[in-house]
């Protein structure tokens, strides 16, 4: 107690510079004062009397100096002195002061740029309590090459009474529902999920209730728990919304609840996290098929662990489990196939599609962040050797070493802390310019913000980085040599070898490290532009992209559109009357994944060869698209082989199918496809009635086209054509001399002057779509790019200053070479072998250090090889360009330099 | 000549809180001299100490201190004991009798005495 009460005194007196230091000297002074007159009363003279009451008093000025020690704290003191030192130092020297705290700016200011998307992405994917406890399940059959096949509901109940689980639910991937009763029809897009989707996630309504998650109803409960989102905008906020009807697809559901403002749902697309309305079913009855254990649903599993399980423990509970279940049904679950059921933490599923680009993005951010720090340090090393003196006067007067280190440190973190602050002021205020160049795809764009977690994280970084690049300088500026600094009385210090070693191990590591960063950009660029030119295999050429969905009532009779015969009537019409609307050349339909690039819901379906495979099971999966037979000839897909799908092929005629090349090769690696017949399933929302579809037949193979990804060109697809199976989701494909802001529309009026309650939406180019399928990978090079442009400014200011260094230091040899008649061209070739010398040892290790890195973002590149030679040749030359540019300024200047005047100025 | 003891570290105080306490307030000289005298002069003290202990005495609330004028018209500060202070007295009063009894027996102690 006494203890702390002592040391807030002294606190208090450091922070209030308040010091009884006066008090003291009064007192003291009273003291002699008193002593002295009882010494004269003793009879002593009056010269004798002070001297003796000084004797008795002791030394005073020893006295007050112990006291002051006691009194106050001297690390913070010596602290304050240093740092009041530093901020005169740096205003001393205010080109200096500016071009350090300027570099340190950028190299934190971009450092946490980054680290604030990693921070929103990476760091915190799950908005959810305990998001460690979440995970992922996933089927595979890993026997017959099917990934993710989906789940059976007597499976699921398998799951949930494991005891590994607090609980598992079962979700939809998010589709579009249409409400209807409001002034124009409108695309919702909901989700549905098993009633206790929310009590996995941990989450509960701001008004109302969730799911109940005991709710056994077999299909849909006819509940709905809406967004704020949508609470607000259909419904104004209506405080009396719980109980309210909310007509979707021409279904009554009863809206329940209304989640938390920003409640994101999962997802790995844009759309599937805005979903706004969640619906309750129990997946077991209709519109569902069945609950046999072979009728998988295409959905997505999640689980919350019981607490304290780790995902490996669970996973041995669960494949014992799954084990028992092979055992117990092996007619459902053939040895071949190869059932298993796999966990991941949910976190994965979140943010794995862009987790590569964000740490690669992060460390060259982080190269960006060790250059500028190295340059900094360099221009530390280079301040020394001004300073020589007045470290040698320092250390001559008696300062230790330990003090002058702690002294250069103070201001080296003083510089870097400045820097750090300027560089999170300047992130704030263009905060808003910096967010929208993020591209739109990347998941938690709207959690991306600059909060005090990226202020403390900018500050972290400055003082660490403050510390270490500090230290190094501070340690090399204290060795001094004493004398020999003191010796060469005006001349300023000849730095000692250490020093100058140093700084030409720093500008190497510059140069090496800019070199790494210049071949990730100069691969990316590559990768890109390839991309950007590679041929897609489809002609996205002046053609449209217009959606619009088809209502699914839960009750199978009651929708109009339930068969391909009733829906081809919709589709010719709308086909009919978009070939007249202005400029129109061609016209054709598709369901969304027939959208090349732009569909971000794949919808798998099994592949049951006829002979082949036997059970559902086991099928492989393949993308299955419906197009109408004008597809191709609109996105000019040629046709390799058999024939494409005419109007004649109808619900009642044999069904046919086209497929792709890579769907050849991978399938029928050895056979022709041409009237091979396969079963696809159902989609999930068909009666499950007619549960063994008729066999299709293969009568034609397009070739192969990047409708999937750029990057990917042998995706297997099968074709069919809409006239002989419905979809709920239409795109309308149109080529022409098109309108981009008036088709929308006049698509629109057509489509609703045929049925009034579609909605027509999402109208783009399919330009557009191309470009922004690439958006991700635009927006890393860019950046990349960015940072690379940045390293290799600062490496060129840091060879130029090396070499200025050493010009200026050898000036006296050099003016006594050139007055012993040396030529200047040489003098010119001296210096500049030795900014090459740098460049060259720079390259080697920047080159040894890319090659690693290369191989690293293998993941990221595109028809480019990680050793590609053009690109290493190329950055290469690009920056010994660079550095022999700046050394070419001072080495101008050492062959210019006047021998009479240099010689005798020192 | 003989060196006159040092003061031992710590008895100091506890000699400024009992002459307080007998002699009531007194300003620093005073306490100095009173030390001295009761000492019977047989204690070295460099009287500039006894400043810096006063001062570290009123921050822990032991003593209080306000200006005040000598018996002979000077000014000085006065020092007077706080209650704090009187119990702070009286506990280490307690410990000093209690070592001084300690080691007072030791010094009795005989070698007979422990077989």
């Amino acid at each position: 107690m006494k203890f702390l009460r002592r040391f807030f005194i002294r606190l208090s007196n450091l922070v209030t510079g308040h010091s009884a230091d006066q008090r003291l000297q009064d007192e003291i002074a009273e003291h002699l004062a008193f002593q002295t007159e009882e010494n004269l009363r003793s009879g002593m003279s009056r010269a004798e009397a002070r001297r003796q009451a000084a004797i008795k008093l002791g030394p005073a000025q020893a006295i007050r100096e112990g006291h002051h020690a006691e009194q106050s704290l001297p690390f913070f003191e010596n602290l304050l002195f240093d740092l009041r030192y530093a901020v005169r130092m740096l205003l001393k020297s205010p080109g200096f002061s500016f071009i350090a705290i300027a570099t340190m700016a950028l190299g934190i200011g971009a450092t946490t740029a980054i680290y604030s998307v990693i921070d929103a992405t990476l760091l915190h994917p799950l908005p959810y309590p305990n998001p460690a406890e979440l995970v992922r399940i996933q089927d595979d059959l890993s026997g017959v090459g099917a990934e993710n096949v989906g789940i059976s509901v007597p499976e699921w109940r398998d799951l949930e009474s494991s005891g590994i689980f607090q609980s598992v639910s079962v979700s939809g991937t998010g589709a579009d529902v249409n409400l209807t009763g409001s002034e124009q029809p409108e695309r919702l897009s909901y989700k549905h999920v098993t009633p206790n989707y929310f009590a996995v996630l941990g989450v509960d309504a701001q008004l109302g209730r969730t799911f109940d998650p005991h709710d056994a109803t077999p299909g849909f409960n006819l509940e709905a728990v809406i967004s704020d989102e949508l609470w607000r905008r259909e419904f104004g906020a209506d405080p009396h919304i719980v109980g309210k009807a909310l007509r979707l697809d021409n279904d009554v559901y009863h809206v329940v609840g209304v989640m938390p403002r920003g409640f994101r749902d999962l997802g790995a697309t844009d759309e599937e996290r805005k979903t706004e309305t969640w619906l309750a079913a129990g997946m077991a009855g209709l519109p569902f098929p069945p609950p046999l254990r072979g009728s998988r649903i295409q959905s997505r599993v999640m689980g919350r662990l019981k607490p304290g399980l780790s995902i490996a423990a669970a996973q041995g509970h669960l494949d014992a489990l799954v084990e028992s279940l092979k055992k117990q049904y092996p007619a459902e679950y053939p040895a071949q196939a190869a059932w298993t059921v796999r966990l991941s933490p949910l976190s994965e599923s979140v943010v794995g599609s862009v987790r590569q680009s964000l740490i690669m993005l992060f460390s060259a951010v982080a190269l960006v962040l060790l250059i500028s720090c190295v340059n900094v340090a360099n221009l530390l090393l280079a301040r020394a050797s001004v300073r020589g003196r007045e470290v040698a006067v320092r250390q001559a007067l008696g300062a230790q070493r330990t003090r002058l280190i702690r002294q250069f440190l103070t201001e080296s973190l003083l510089l870097f802390l400045l820097g750090g602050i300027a560089g999170f002021a300047i992130l704030f205020s263009t905060r808003k310019f910096l967010l929208a160049l993020i591209p739109e795809s990347l998941p938690h764009l709207s959690d991306i913000s600059i909060n005090w977690g990226v202020l403390v994280f900018a500050l972290a970084v400055s003082v660490a980085a403050g510390t270490i690049f500090g230290l190094a300088p501070a340690w090399l500026m204290s060795r001094s040599d004493l004398i020999g600094t003191l010796r060469q009385e005006g001349r300023g210090s000849i730095g000692s070898l250490g020093r100058s070693r140093a700084r030409q191990i720093l500008v190497v590591s510059e140069l090496a490290l800019s070199l790494v960063l210049m071949v990730a950009a100069g691969l990316l660029l590559r990768s890109f532009w390839d991309l950007f030119k590679v041929q897609p295999g489809f002609n996205p050429d002046r053609v449209m992209a217009i959606q619009t969905w088809l209502p699914g009532p839960n009750d199978p009779s009651a929708d109009i559109y339930r068969t391909a015969t009733q829906e081809a009537v919709l589709v010719r019409e709308i086909l009919r009357r978009s070939r007249t609307l202005p400029g129109v050349e061609e016209a054709s339909v598709g369901d969304v994944a027939a959208l090349p690039l732009g569909h971000s819901q794949p919808n798998p379906l099994p592949l049951i060869r006829e002979g082949i495979e036997t059970m559902d099971n086991e099928a492989p999966v393949i993308d299955g698209p419906l197009v109408s037979p004008e597809y191709f000839h609109l996105l000019g897909m040629p046709l390799l082989r058999g024939r494409l799908f005419s109007d004649q092929d109808l619900e009642d005629t044999p069904q046919v199918a086209v497929i792709n090349q890579s769907a050849a090769r991978t399938y029928w690696p050895t056979q022709d496809p041409l009237g091979k017949r396969v079963r696809l399933r159902l989609d999930s929302r068909e009666p499950s009635s007619s549960a063994k579809p008729a066999w299709t037949m293969i009568v034609g193979v397009i070739a192969d086209a990047r409708t999937e990804s750029l990057a990917d060109l042998a995706i297997p697809q099968i074709y069919r054509s809409v006239y002989q199976r419905p979809t709920k989701t239409l795109t309308i494909f149109l080529r022409g001399q098109l309108n981009p802001t008036t088709i929308s529309a006049h698509v629109r009026e057509q489509v609703q002057s045929i049925d009034p309650e579609l909605p027509v939406f999402h109208a783009q180019t399919l330009d557009d779509v191309l470009s922004t399928s690439l958006s991700v990978r635009r927006f890393s090079m860019e950046m990349v790019a960015l940072f690379a442009a940045t390293a290799l400014l600062l490496a060129g200011l840091g060879i130029y200053g090396t070499i200025s260094y050493v010009v200026n230091e050898q000036r006296r040899e050099i003016a006594i070479r050139l007055a012993l008649g040396a030529q200047r061209n040489n003098i010119l070739k001296m210096v500049l072998r030795r900014g090459l010398g740098l460049a060259a040892a720079g390259a080697g290790l920047g080159l040894a250090g890319a090659l690693v890195v290369s191989h690293l973002m293998t993941g990221l590149l595109f028809g480019v090889s990680p050793t590609d030679l053009p690109t290493f040749a190329g950055v290469t030359l690009v920056l010994t360009t660079v550095a022999l540019a700046a050394s070419y300024i001072p080495a101008l200047r050492a062959m210019r330099l006047d021998p009479v005047t240099t010689l005798h100025s020192d | 000549m003989k060196e006159k003891p040092d003061v031992l570290q710590g008895t100091l105080a506890l000699m400024v809180l009992k002459t307080l306490d007998v002699l009531g307030p007194q300003h620093g000289w005073g306490i100095a001299r009173r030390i001295e005298q009761i000492s019977g002069d047989l204690l070295a003290l460099n009287q500039g100490t006894l400043y810096p202990l006063l001062l570290k005495l009123e921050h822990e609330g032991s003593i209080a201190s306000e200006w005040g004028s000598s018996e002979n018209n000077r000014r000085a500060r006065f020092y007077r004991l706080t209650p704090a202070g009187r119990k702070q007295l009286q506990a280490e009063t307690r410990e000093w009798e209690q070592t001084a009894a300690i080691i007072a027996r030791f010094f009795k102690l005989k070698a007979e005495d422990l077989s």
